[in-house]
Protein backbone atom coordinates (compact mmCIF):
# COMPACT_ATOMS: atom_id res chain seq x y z
CA UNK A 1 0.00 0.00 0.00
CA UNK A 2 1.55 3.27 -1.08
CA UNK A 3 1.60 6.42 1.01
CA UNK A 4 -0.71 8.10 -1.49
CA UNK A 5 -3.30 5.35 -1.26
CA UNK A 6 -3.16 5.49 2.53
CA UNK A 7 -3.71 9.24 2.46
CA UNK A 8 -6.72 8.91 0.17
CA UNK A 9 -8.28 6.30 2.40
CA UNK A 10 -7.66 8.63 5.34
CA UNK A 11 -9.61 11.25 3.44
CA UNK A 12 -12.52 8.83 3.09
CA UNK A 13 -12.39 8.12 6.82
CA UNK A 14 -12.37 11.85 7.55
CA UNK A 15 -15.48 12.38 5.46
CA UNK A 16 -17.16 9.56 7.39
CA UNK A 17 -16.36 11.32 10.66
CA UNK A 18 -17.74 14.62 9.40
CA UNK A 19 -20.95 12.90 8.31
CA UNK A 20 -21.12 11.17 11.69
CA UNK A 21 -21.23 14.55 13.40
CA UNK A 22 -23.73 15.87 10.86
CA UNK A 23 -26.01 12.97 11.72
CA UNK A 24 -26.39 14.37 15.22
CA UNK A 25 -28.44 17.30 13.98
CA UNK A 26 -31.58 15.23 14.61
CA UNK A 27 -32.43 12.04 16.53
CA UNK A 28 -33.72 10.39 13.38
CA UNK A 29 -30.35 10.58 11.61
CA UNK A 30 -28.16 10.20 14.66
CA UNK A 31 -27.81 6.42 14.73
CA UNK A 32 -26.86 6.35 11.06
CA UNK A 33 -24.25 8.98 11.85
CA UNK A 34 -22.70 6.86 14.60
CA UNK A 35 -22.52 3.89 12.25
CA UNK A 36 -20.69 6.04 9.72
CA UNK A 37 -18.27 7.00 12.47
CA UNK A 38 -17.58 3.33 13.10
CA UNK A 39 -16.99 2.76 9.40
CA UNK A 40 -14.58 5.69 9.26
CA UNK A 41 -12.64 4.32 12.22
CA UNK A 42 -12.56 0.86 10.63
CA UNK A 43 -11.18 2.29 7.39
CA UNK A 44 -8.47 4.22 9.22
CA UNK A 45 -7.43 1.21 11.28
CA UNK A 46 -7.40 -1.32 8.45
CA UNK A 47 -5.49 1.00 6.14
CA UNK A 48 -2.92 1.72 8.84
CA UNK A 49 -2.55 -2.01 9.46
CA UNK A 50 -1.90 -2.43 5.78
CA UNK A 51 0.69 0.33 5.86
CA UNK A 52 2.54 -1.16 8.82
CA UNK A 53 2.37 -4.64 7.35
CA UNK A 54 3.91 -3.45 4.13
CA UNK A 55 6.79 -1.76 5.94
CA UNK A 56 7.72 -3.84 8.99
CA UNK A 57 5.37 -6.84 8.85
CA UNK A 58 5.06 -6.53 12.66
CA UNK A 59 1.30 -6.41 13.23
CA UNK A 60 0.90 -9.34 15.62
CA UNK A 61 1.09 -7.38 18.85
CA UNK A 62 -1.06 -4.62 17.42
CA UNK A 63 -3.83 -7.10 16.73
CA UNK A 64 -3.48 -8.59 20.20
CA UNK A 65 -3.74 -5.13 21.71
CA UNK A 66 -6.82 -4.24 19.70
CA UNK A 67 -8.56 -7.44 20.74
CA UNK A 68 -7.77 -6.94 24.42
CA UNK A 69 -8.72 -3.27 24.43
CA UNK A 70 -11.77 -3.89 22.30
CA UNK A 71 -13.07 -6.57 24.64
CA UNK A 72 -12.66 -4.32 27.66
CA UNK A 73 -14.32 -1.43 25.86
CA UNK A 74 -17.27 -3.51 24.71
CA UNK A 75 -17.90 -4.85 28.22
CA UNK A 76 -17.73 -1.39 29.73
CA UNK A 77 -20.11 -0.01 27.09
CA UNK A 78 -22.60 -2.73 27.79
CA UNK A 79 -22.47 -2.53 31.59
CA UNK A 80 -22.36 1.18 32.32
CA UNK A 81 -25.54 2.80 33.53
CA UNK A 82 -26.78 5.97 31.90
CA UNK A 83 -26.48 7.83 35.19
CA UNK A 84 -22.75 7.06 35.07
CA UNK A 85 -22.35 8.62 31.64
CA UNK A 86 -20.52 11.76 32.81
CA UNK A 87 -17.81 9.83 34.60
CA UNK A 88 -17.53 7.34 31.76
CA UNK A 89 -16.86 10.07 29.22
CA UNK A 90 -14.33 11.66 31.58
CA UNK A 91 -12.64 8.32 32.05
CA UNK A 92 -12.43 7.68 28.33
CA UNK A 93 -10.82 11.07 27.72
CA UNK A 94 -8.00 10.02 30.02
CA UNK A 95 -7.28 7.03 27.79
CA UNK A 96 -6.73 9.22 24.74
CA UNK A 97 -4.53 11.58 26.74
CA UNK A 98 -2.32 8.80 28.01
CA UNK A 99 -2.15 7.17 24.60
CA UNK A 100 -0.89 10.47 23.16
CA UNK A 101 1.84 10.68 25.80
CA UNK A 102 2.93 7.08 25.22
CA UNK A 103 3.07 7.58 21.46
CA UNK A 104 5.20 10.67 21.93
CA UNK A 105 7.58 8.73 24.16
CA UNK A 106 7.85 6.00 21.54
CA UNK A 107 8.47 8.63 18.87
CA UNK A 108 11.26 10.32 20.82
CA UNK A 109 12.78 6.89 21.41
CA UNK A 110 12.60 5.66 17.83
CA UNK A 111 11.59 8.34 15.33
CA UNK A 112 12.67 6.26 12.37
CA UNK A 113 9.95 3.68 12.93
CA UNK A 114 7.44 6.50 12.44
CA UNK A 115 9.00 7.59 9.20
CA UNK A 116 10.79 10.53 10.78
CA UNK A 117 14.51 11.19 10.36
CA UNK A 118 16.70 9.90 13.22
CA UNK A 119 17.39 13.49 14.24
CA UNK A 120 13.86 14.76 14.74
CA UNK A 121 13.28 17.99 12.80
CA UNK A 122 12.65 21.01 15.02
CA UNK A 123 9.12 21.50 13.75
CA UNK A 124 8.17 17.95 14.70
CA UNK A 125 9.90 18.37 18.07
CA UNK A 126 7.72 21.37 18.81
CA UNK A 127 4.65 19.43 17.85
CA UNK A 128 5.73 16.46 19.99
CA UNK A 129 6.06 18.84 22.92
CA UNK A 130 2.59 20.25 22.29
CA UNK A 131 0.94 16.88 21.76
CA UNK A 132 2.58 15.50 24.89
CA UNK A 133 1.73 18.24 27.30
CA UNK A 134 -1.85 18.50 26.10
CA UNK A 135 -2.14 14.71 26.33
CA UNK A 136 -0.71 14.64 29.85
CA UNK A 137 -2.98 17.43 31.08
CA UNK A 138 -5.94 15.67 29.48
CA UNK A 139 -5.01 12.43 31.20
CA UNK A 140 -4.58 13.65 34.75
CA UNK A 141 -7.34 16.26 34.47
CA UNK A 142 -9.75 13.60 33.26
CA UNK A 143 -8.78 11.24 36.05
CA UNK A 144 -9.62 13.95 38.59
CA UNK A 145 -12.86 14.75 36.74
CA UNK A 146 -13.74 11.07 36.80
CA UNK A 147 -13.03 10.99 40.53
CA UNK A 148 -15.23 13.98 41.25
CA UNK A 149 -18.11 12.78 39.11
CA UNK A 150 -18.10 9.25 40.48
CA UNK A 151 -17.95 10.51 44.04
CA UNK A 152 -14.53 9.04 44.72
CA UNK A 153 -13.10 12.51 45.23
CA UNK A 154 -15.13 15.18 46.97
CA UNK A 155 -16.77 17.32 44.38
CA UNK A 156 -16.42 20.51 46.40
CA UNK A 157 -13.63 22.70 45.05
CA UNK A 158 -10.20 22.23 46.58
CA UNK A 159 -8.77 25.69 46.95
CA UNK A 160 -5.69 26.86 48.72
CA UNK A 161 -3.82 30.13 48.91
CA UNK A 162 -1.41 30.93 46.12
CA UNK A 163 -2.96 28.25 43.97
CA UNK A 164 -3.17 30.26 40.81
CA UNK A 165 0.39 31.48 41.15
CA UNK A 166 1.54 27.92 41.70
CA UNK A 167 -0.26 26.74 38.57
CA UNK A 168 1.19 29.59 36.58
CA UNK A 169 4.69 28.79 37.84
CA UNK A 170 4.31 25.15 36.90
CA UNK A 171 3.00 26.08 33.46
CA UNK A 172 5.96 28.37 32.85
CA UNK A 173 8.39 25.71 34.05
CA UNK A 174 6.74 23.18 31.78
CA UNK A 175 7.11 25.45 28.77
CA UNK A 176 10.69 26.12 29.78
CA UNK A 177 11.55 22.44 29.78
CA UNK A 178 9.69 22.05 26.53
CA UNK A 179 11.84 24.78 25.03
CA UNK A 180 14.94 23.03 26.29
CA UNK A 181 13.76 19.81 24.66
CA UNK A 182 13.08 21.80 21.51
CA UNK A 183 16.65 23.05 21.25
CA UNK A 184 18.05 19.57 21.57
CA UNK A 185 17.96 18.71 25.27
CA UNK A 186 16.91 15.10 24.79
CA UNK A 187 15.17 12.87 27.33
CA UNK A 188 15.69 14.80 30.56
CA UNK A 189 13.70 17.94 29.70
CA UNK A 190 11.11 15.78 27.92
CA UNK A 191 10.48 13.70 31.01
CA UNK A 192 10.40 16.65 33.38
CA UNK A 193 8.06 18.54 31.08
CA UNK A 194 5.71 15.57 30.89
CA UNK A 195 5.72 15.13 34.66
CA UNK A 196 4.93 18.82 35.15
CA UNK A 197 2.09 18.55 32.65
CA UNK A 198 0.56 15.63 34.58
CA UNK A 199 0.79 17.68 37.76
CA UNK A 200 -0.76 20.69 36.10
CA UNK A 201 -3.71 18.61 34.92
CA UNK A 202 -4.48 17.60 38.50
CA UNK A 203 -4.06 21.10 39.89
CA UNK A 204 -6.23 22.64 37.20
CA UNK A 205 -9.23 20.46 37.84
CA UNK A 206 -9.31 20.08 41.60
CA UNK A 207 -10.49 23.65 42.27
CA UNK A 208 -13.50 23.21 40.05
CA UNK A 209 -16.76 22.31 41.76
CA UNK A 210 -19.25 19.62 40.82
CA UNK A 211 -21.83 21.60 38.89
CA UNK A 212 -19.21 23.30 36.74
CA UNK A 213 -18.31 19.85 35.45
CA UNK A 214 -20.23 20.31 32.18
CA UNK A 215 -17.65 22.91 31.20
CA UNK A 216 -14.73 20.82 32.44
CA UNK A 217 -15.77 17.69 30.58
CA UNK A 218 -16.34 19.64 27.38
CA UNK A 219 -12.94 21.26 27.80
CA UNK A 220 -11.19 17.94 28.33
CA UNK A 221 -13.11 16.55 25.36
CA UNK A 222 -11.64 19.38 23.32
CA UNK A 223 -8.13 18.85 24.69
CA UNK A 224 -8.16 15.17 23.79
CA UNK A 225 -8.82 16.24 20.22
CA UNK A 226 -5.99 18.75 20.21
CA UNK A 227 -3.66 16.14 21.71
CA UNK A 228 -4.46 13.82 18.82
CA UNK A 229 -3.96 16.63 16.32
CA UNK A 230 -0.66 17.60 17.95
CA UNK A 231 0.59 14.02 17.66
CA UNK A 232 -0.68 14.05 14.09
CA UNK A 233 1.48 17.05 13.26
CA UNK A 234 4.52 15.52 14.90
CA UNK A 235 4.12 12.27 12.98
CA UNK A 236 3.11 13.99 9.74
CA UNK A 237 -0.13 12.04 9.85
CA UNK A 238 -3.13 13.80 8.26
CA UNK A 239 -5.68 11.37 9.71
CA UNK A 240 -4.80 12.35 13.27
CA UNK A 241 -4.73 16.02 12.36
CA UNK A 242 -8.16 16.06 10.76
CA UNK A 243 -9.99 13.84 13.24
CA UNK A 244 -8.27 15.50 16.18
CA UNK A 245 -9.27 18.95 14.92
CA UNK A 246 -12.92 17.94 14.49
CA UNK A 247 -13.00 16.76 18.08
CA UNK A 248 -11.04 19.74 19.36
CA UNK A 249 -13.39 22.28 17.85
CA UNK A 250 -16.46 20.30 18.91
CA UNK A 251 -15.35 20.29 22.54
CA UNK A 252 -14.48 23.97 22.40
CA UNK A 253 -17.93 24.85 21.12
CA UNK A 254 -19.60 22.78 23.83
CA UNK A 255 -17.48 24.52 26.47
CA UNK A 256 -18.54 27.87 25.09
CA UNK A 257 -22.22 26.88 25.08
CA UNK A 258 -21.99 25.69 28.67
CA UNK A 259 -20.29 28.87 29.84
CA UNK A 260 -22.82 31.02 28.03
CA UNK A 261 -25.63 29.06 29.67
CA UNK A 262 -24.20 29.86 33.07
CA UNK A 263 -23.27 33.39 32.06
CA UNK A 264 -19.81 32.87 33.45
CA UNK A 265 -16.63 33.38 31.54
CA UNK A 266 -14.57 30.33 30.71
CA UNK A 267 -11.64 31.76 32.64
CA UNK A 268 -13.73 32.19 35.77
CA UNK A 269 -14.91 28.59 35.58
CA UNK A 270 -11.40 27.27 35.02
CA UNK A 271 -9.97 29.29 37.89
CA UNK A 272 -12.52 27.51 39.99
CA UNK A 273 -13.51 28.09 43.57
CA UNK A 274 -17.16 28.68 42.70
CA UNK A 275 -19.70 26.63 44.56
CA UNK A 276 -17.60 26.10 47.66
CA UNK A 277 -20.70 26.25 49.80
CA UNK A 278 -22.48 23.36 48.14
CA UNK A 279 -24.99 21.86 50.51
CA UNK A 280 -24.40 24.41 53.24
CA UNK A 281 -27.58 25.39 55.06
CA UNK A 282 -28.81 28.86 54.25
CA UNK A 283 -28.11 31.27 57.11
CA UNK A 284 -31.08 33.64 56.98
CA UNK A 285 -34.17 31.44 56.66
CA UNK A 286 -35.23 32.67 60.08
CA UNK A 287 -37.66 35.29 58.85
CA UNK A 288 -39.06 33.56 55.79
CA UNK A 289 -41.23 30.48 55.71
CA UNK A 290 -41.97 28.01 52.98
CA UNK A 291 -45.22 26.28 52.30
CA UNK A 292 -44.57 22.60 52.38
CA UNK A 293 -46.85 19.82 51.33
CA UNK A 294 -46.98 16.10 50.74
CA UNK A 295 -46.78 14.13 47.54
CA UNK A 296 -50.55 13.72 47.76
CA UNK A 297 -51.09 17.47 47.85
CA UNK A 298 -48.85 17.86 44.84
CA UNK A 299 -50.59 15.06 42.99
CA UNK A 300 -53.91 16.79 43.54
CA UNK A 301 -52.61 20.00 42.00
CA UNK A 302 -51.05 18.14 39.09
CA UNK A 303 -54.09 16.01 38.38
CA UNK A 304 -56.34 19.04 38.12
CA UNK A 305 -54.07 21.07 35.94
CA UNK A 306 -54.46 21.58 32.23
CA UNK A 307 -50.81 22.06 31.50
CA UNK A 308 -47.76 21.01 33.47
CA UNK A 309 -44.12 21.75 32.78
CA UNK A 310 -41.57 19.52 34.47
CA UNK A 311 -38.10 20.92 35.19
CA UNK A 312 -35.61 18.12 35.85
CA UNK A 313 -32.31 18.81 37.58
CA UNK A 314 -29.28 17.03 38.96
CA UNK A 315 -31.29 15.83 41.96
CA UNK A 316 -33.35 13.72 39.58
CA UNK A 317 -30.22 12.08 38.26
CA UNK A 318 -28.85 11.39 41.71
CA UNK A 319 -32.13 9.84 42.86
CA UNK A 320 -32.45 7.87 39.59
CA UNK A 321 -36.00 9.05 39.39
CA UNK A 322 -36.25 9.38 35.62
CA UNK A 323 -38.45 6.31 35.20
CA UNK A 324 -40.76 7.41 37.98
CA UNK A 325 -41.13 10.82 36.34
CA UNK A 326 -42.04 9.24 33.05
CA UNK A 327 -44.72 7.19 34.76
CA UNK A 328 -46.07 10.30 36.43
CA UNK A 329 -46.18 12.17 33.14
CA UNK A 330 -47.90 9.25 31.46
CA UNK A 331 -50.55 9.03 34.18
CA UNK A 332 -51.18 12.75 33.90
CA UNK A 333 -51.47 12.53 30.12
CA UNK A 334 -54.04 9.80 30.49
CA UNK A 335 -56.05 12.24 32.55
CA UNK A 336 -55.82 14.77 29.77
CA UNK A 337 -53.08 16.95 31.25
CA UNK A 338 -50.56 18.36 28.80
CA UNK A 339 -47.12 17.48 30.15
CA UNK A 340 -43.87 18.88 28.83
CA UNK A 341 -40.28 18.94 30.04
CA UNK A 342 -38.10 22.03 30.14
CA UNK A 343 -34.36 21.47 29.95
CA UNK A 344 -31.83 24.08 30.98
CA UNK A 345 -28.53 23.75 29.08
CA UNK A 346 -26.45 23.22 32.22
CA UNK A 347 -28.88 21.11 34.20
CA UNK A 348 -26.97 18.08 35.37
CA UNK A 349 -23.26 17.37 35.17
CA UNK A 350 -22.77 17.16 31.42
CA UNK A 351 -24.20 18.84 28.31
CA UNK A 352 -27.41 17.07 27.40
CA UNK A 353 -27.42 15.09 30.66
CA UNK A 354 -31.14 15.46 31.32
CA UNK A 355 -32.04 14.58 27.75
CA UNK A 356 -30.19 11.29 28.01
CA UNK A 357 -31.85 10.40 31.32
CA UNK A 358 -35.29 11.16 29.95
CA UNK A 359 -34.54 9.22 26.77
CA UNK A 360 -33.49 6.27 28.88
CA UNK A 361 -36.85 6.46 30.63
CA UNK A 362 -38.44 6.35 27.18
CA UNK A 363 -39.83 9.86 27.35
CA UNK A 364 -40.62 10.75 23.72
CA UNK A 365 -38.24 13.45 22.62
CA UNK A 366 -41.00 15.63 21.25
CA UNK A 367 -42.20 16.23 24.82
CA UNK A 368 -38.78 17.55 25.77
CA UNK A 369 -37.99 21.19 25.08
CA UNK A 370 -34.90 23.33 25.32
CA UNK A 371 -35.02 26.48 27.39
CA UNK A 372 -35.38 28.94 24.47
CA UNK A 373 -38.35 27.04 23.08
CA UNK A 374 -40.37 26.65 26.23
CA UNK A 375 -39.51 29.60 28.43
CA UNK A 376 -42.33 31.71 27.08
CA UNK A 377 -44.88 29.02 27.97
CA UNK A 378 -44.37 29.09 31.72
CA UNK A 379 -46.71 32.04 31.97
CA UNK A 380 -49.65 29.98 30.75
CA UNK A 381 -48.71 26.77 32.54
CA UNK A 382 -50.83 25.73 35.51
CA UNK A 383 -48.06 23.93 37.32
CA UNK A 384 -44.30 24.00 37.12
CA UNK A 385 -42.90 20.88 38.75
CA UNK A 386 -39.26 21.34 39.77
CA UNK A 387 -37.45 18.07 40.44
CA UNK A 388 -33.99 18.44 41.91
CA UNK A 389 -33.21 21.71 40.13
CA UNK A 390 -32.34 24.92 41.94
CA UNK A 391 -30.11 27.59 40.44
CA UNK A 392 -31.55 27.10 36.95
CA UNK A 393 -34.94 28.32 38.19
CA UNK A 394 -33.69 31.02 40.55
CA UNK A 395 -35.29 34.39 39.72
CA UNK A 396 -32.37 36.14 41.46
CA UNK A 397 -30.52 35.64 38.19
CA UNK A 398 -32.58 38.51 36.85
CA UNK A 399 -31.45 40.81 39.64
CA UNK A 400 -28.32 42.90 39.38
CA UNK A 401 -25.83 42.24 42.09
CA UNK A 402 -26.61 38.59 42.67
CA UNK A 403 -23.78 36.11 42.08
CA UNK A 404 -25.76 34.47 39.33
CA UNK A 405 -26.93 37.66 37.66
CA UNK A 406 -27.20 37.32 33.92
CA UNK A 407 -27.46 33.56 33.86
CA UNK A 408 -30.37 32.55 31.66
CA UNK A 409 -32.96 30.71 33.73
CA UNK A 410 -36.10 28.74 33.23
CA UNK A 411 -38.91 31.10 34.16
CA UNK A 412 -40.73 28.63 36.35
CA UNK A 413 -41.71 31.43 38.71
CA UNK A 414 -44.20 32.62 36.09
CA UNK A 415 -46.30 29.49 36.29
CA UNK A 416 -49.60 29.67 38.15
CA UNK A 417 -48.44 27.12 40.71
CA UNK A 418 -44.99 25.86 41.51
CA UNK A 419 -44.13 22.55 43.13
CA UNK A 420 -40.53 22.07 44.18
CA UNK A 421 -39.04 18.76 45.23
CA UNK A 422 -35.73 18.85 47.12
CA UNK A 423 -34.21 16.81 49.86
CA UNK A 424 -33.86 19.77 52.20
CA UNK A 425 -33.59 23.55 52.29
CA UNK A 426 -29.85 23.40 51.67
CA UNK A 427 -28.68 25.86 49.06
CA UNK A 428 -27.80 24.80 45.58
CA UNK A 429 -24.47 24.89 43.86
CA UNK A 430 -24.24 28.66 43.73
CA UNK A 431 -24.62 28.81 47.48
CA UNK A 432 -27.40 31.36 47.44
CA UNK A 433 -30.99 31.31 48.53
CA UNK A 434 -33.75 30.88 45.98
CA UNK A 435 -36.73 33.24 46.33
CA UNK A 436 -38.80 30.86 44.23
CA UNK A 437 -39.18 28.64 47.29
CA UNK A 438 -40.80 31.37 49.36
CA UNK A 439 -43.46 32.46 46.90
CA UNK A 440 -47.06 32.12 47.95
CA UNK A 441 -47.84 29.92 44.99
CA UNK A 442 -44.95 27.56 45.69
CA UNK A 443 -45.34 24.26 47.49
CA UNK A 444 -42.21 22.50 48.66
CA UNK A 445 -42.32 18.73 48.77
CA UNK A 446 -39.28 17.49 50.66
CA UNK A 447 -37.79 14.07 50.19
CA UNK A 448 -35.85 11.88 47.84
CA UNK A 449 -36.99 12.54 44.27
CA UNK A 450 -37.69 8.93 43.44
CA UNK A 451 -39.76 8.30 46.56
CA UNK A 452 -41.68 11.54 46.20
CA UNK A 453 -42.46 11.00 42.54
CA UNK A 454 -43.46 7.38 43.15
CA UNK A 455 -45.86 8.63 45.83
CA UNK A 456 -47.24 11.20 43.41
CA UNK A 457 -47.83 8.50 40.82
CA UNK A 458 -49.82 6.44 43.33
CA UNK A 459 -51.82 9.47 44.41
CA UNK A 460 -52.70 10.58 40.90
CA UNK A 461 -54.70 7.45 40.04
CA UNK B 1 3.75 26.28 -7.07
CA UNK B 2 3.19 23.17 -4.99
CA UNK B 3 6.71 21.89 -5.53
CA UNK B 4 8.24 24.64 -3.44
CA UNK B 5 5.82 24.33 -0.56
CA UNK B 6 6.87 22.52 2.61
CA UNK B 7 4.41 19.70 3.50
CA UNK B 8 3.88 21.31 6.90
CA UNK B 9 2.06 24.12 5.17
CA UNK B 10 -0.36 21.64 3.66
CA UNK B 11 -0.88 20.07 7.07
CA UNK B 12 -1.60 23.52 8.45
CA UNK B 13 -4.13 24.10 5.67
CA UNK B 14 -6.03 20.91 6.34
CA UNK B 15 -5.86 21.62 10.09
CA UNK B 16 -7.50 25.00 9.64
CA UNK B 17 -10.11 23.64 7.25
CA UNK B 18 -10.90 20.79 9.63
CA UNK B 19 -11.40 23.25 12.48
CA UNK B 20 -13.74 25.36 10.33
CA UNK B 21 -15.74 22.30 9.24
CA UNK B 22 -15.89 21.09 12.83
CA UNK B 23 -17.15 24.47 13.97
CA UNK B 24 -20.00 24.54 11.47
CA UNK B 25 -21.03 20.93 11.85
CA UNK B 26 -21.13 21.03 15.63
CA UNK B 27 -23.29 24.13 15.78
CA UNK B 28 -25.94 22.21 13.87
CA UNK B 29 -26.13 19.50 16.55
CA UNK B 30 -29.37 19.72 18.50
CA UNK B 31 -28.83 20.37 22.24
CA UNK B 32 -30.83 17.27 23.09
CA UNK B 33 -28.03 15.23 21.57
CA UNK B 34 -25.12 16.97 23.27
CA UNK B 35 -24.30 13.95 25.39
CA UNK B 36 -24.08 11.58 22.41
CA UNK B 37 -22.07 14.31 20.68
CA UNK B 38 -19.49 14.22 23.46
CA UNK B 39 -19.46 10.49 23.44
CA UNK B 40 -19.06 10.20 19.66
CA UNK B 41 -16.37 12.86 19.48
CA UNK B 42 -14.62 11.02 22.27
CA UNK B 43 -14.86 7.87 20.15
CA UNK B 44 -13.46 9.76 17.16
CA UNK B 45 -10.59 11.08 19.27
CA UNK B 46 -9.57 7.48 19.80
CA UNK B 47 -8.26 7.78 16.24
CA UNK B 48 -5.08 8.15 18.26
CA UNK B 49 -5.09 4.37 17.85
CA UNK B 50 -3.54 5.00 14.42
CA UNK B 51 -0.55 6.65 16.09
CA UNK B 52 -0.43 3.90 18.69
CA UNK B 53 -0.35 1.26 15.97
CA UNK B 54 2.59 2.99 14.33
CA UNK B 55 4.33 2.95 17.70
CA UNK B 56 3.58 -0.71 18.31
CA UNK B 57 4.72 -2.00 14.96
CA UNK B 58 8.47 -1.41 14.72
CA UNK B 59 10.75 -3.89 12.94
CA UNK B 60 12.12 -5.14 16.23
CA UNK B 61 9.92 -5.07 19.34
CA UNK B 62 11.93 -2.95 21.77
CA UNK B 63 10.65 -1.07 24.83
CA UNK B 64 9.30 1.62 22.52
CA UNK B 65 7.23 -1.03 20.81
CA UNK B 66 5.85 -2.21 24.14
CA UNK B 67 4.96 1.33 25.11
CA UNK B 68 3.09 1.48 21.82
CA UNK B 69 1.39 -1.82 22.63
CA UNK B 70 0.00 -0.35 25.85
CA UNK B 71 -1.15 2.69 23.89
CA UNK B 72 -2.93 0.38 21.43
CA UNK B 73 -4.83 -1.27 24.26
CA UNK B 74 -5.85 2.05 25.82
CA UNK B 75 -6.97 3.50 22.51
CA UNK B 76 -8.85 0.34 21.55
CA UNK B 77 -10.83 0.43 24.80
CA UNK B 78 -11.96 3.88 23.75
CA UNK B 79 -12.72 2.93 20.14
CA UNK B 80 -15.01 0.07 21.01
CA UNK B 81 -16.32 1.51 24.26
CA UNK B 82 -16.93 4.93 22.76
CA UNK B 83 -18.84 3.92 19.64
CA UNK B 84 -20.81 1.18 21.39
CA UNK B 85 -21.88 3.38 24.28
CA UNK B 86 -22.92 6.09 21.79
CA UNK B 87 -24.92 3.53 19.88
CA UNK B 88 -26.61 2.40 23.08
CA UNK B 89 -27.46 5.99 23.96
CA UNK B 90 -28.83 6.80 20.54
CA UNK B 91 -31.12 3.75 20.55
CA UNK B 92 -32.88 5.42 23.44
CA UNK B 93 -33.69 8.46 21.33
CA UNK B 94 -35.75 6.47 18.88
CA UNK B 95 -39.40 7.35 18.52
CA UNK B 96 -41.28 4.55 20.18
CA UNK B 97 -44.76 3.09 20.22
CA UNK B 98 -46.69 5.58 18.15
CA UNK B 99 -49.64 3.16 18.34
CA UNK B 100 -49.76 3.16 22.14
CA UNK B 101 -49.68 6.94 22.23
CA UNK B 102 -52.51 7.47 19.73
CA UNK B 103 -54.55 4.85 21.57
CA UNK B 104 -54.36 6.80 24.82
CA UNK B 105 -54.94 10.06 22.96
CA UNK B 106 -58.06 8.55 21.40
CA UNK B 107 -59.55 8.06 24.88
CA UNK B 108 -60.44 11.74 25.14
Amino acid sequence: MSANQVALWYLAASVCFILALKGLSHPSTARRGNTLGMIGMAIAVVVTLGLIFSTTKNIAWILVGIVIGGAIGAVVARRVQMTQMPELVAGFHSLVGMAAVLIAIAAVHNPVSFGLPAEIPTGNKLELFIGTFIGAITFSGSVIAFGKLSGRIRSAPVVFGGQHLLNLAIAIAMIGFGAWFFVGGGWLPFIVMTALAFLLGVLMIIPIGGADMPVVISMLNSYSGWAAAGIGFSLNNPMLIIAGSLVGSSGAILSYIMCRAMNRSFISVILGGFGAAEGAAVADTGQKTVKSGSADDAAFLLGNAESVIIVPGYGLAVARAQHAVKELAQKLREKGVDVRYAIHPVAGRMPGHMNVLLAEAEVPYDQVFEMEDINGDFGTADVALILGANDVVNPLAEQKGSPIYGMPILEAHRARNVIVNKRSMASGYAGIDNPLFYLDKTMMVFGDAKKVVDDMVKAVE
Amino acid sequence: MATGVDPIVFYLIIFVLAVVVGYHVVWSVTPALHTPLMSVTNAISSIILVGAMLAAGPEIMDWGGWVGFVAVILASVNVFGGFLVTQRMLEMFRKKEPKAQTASEAKH
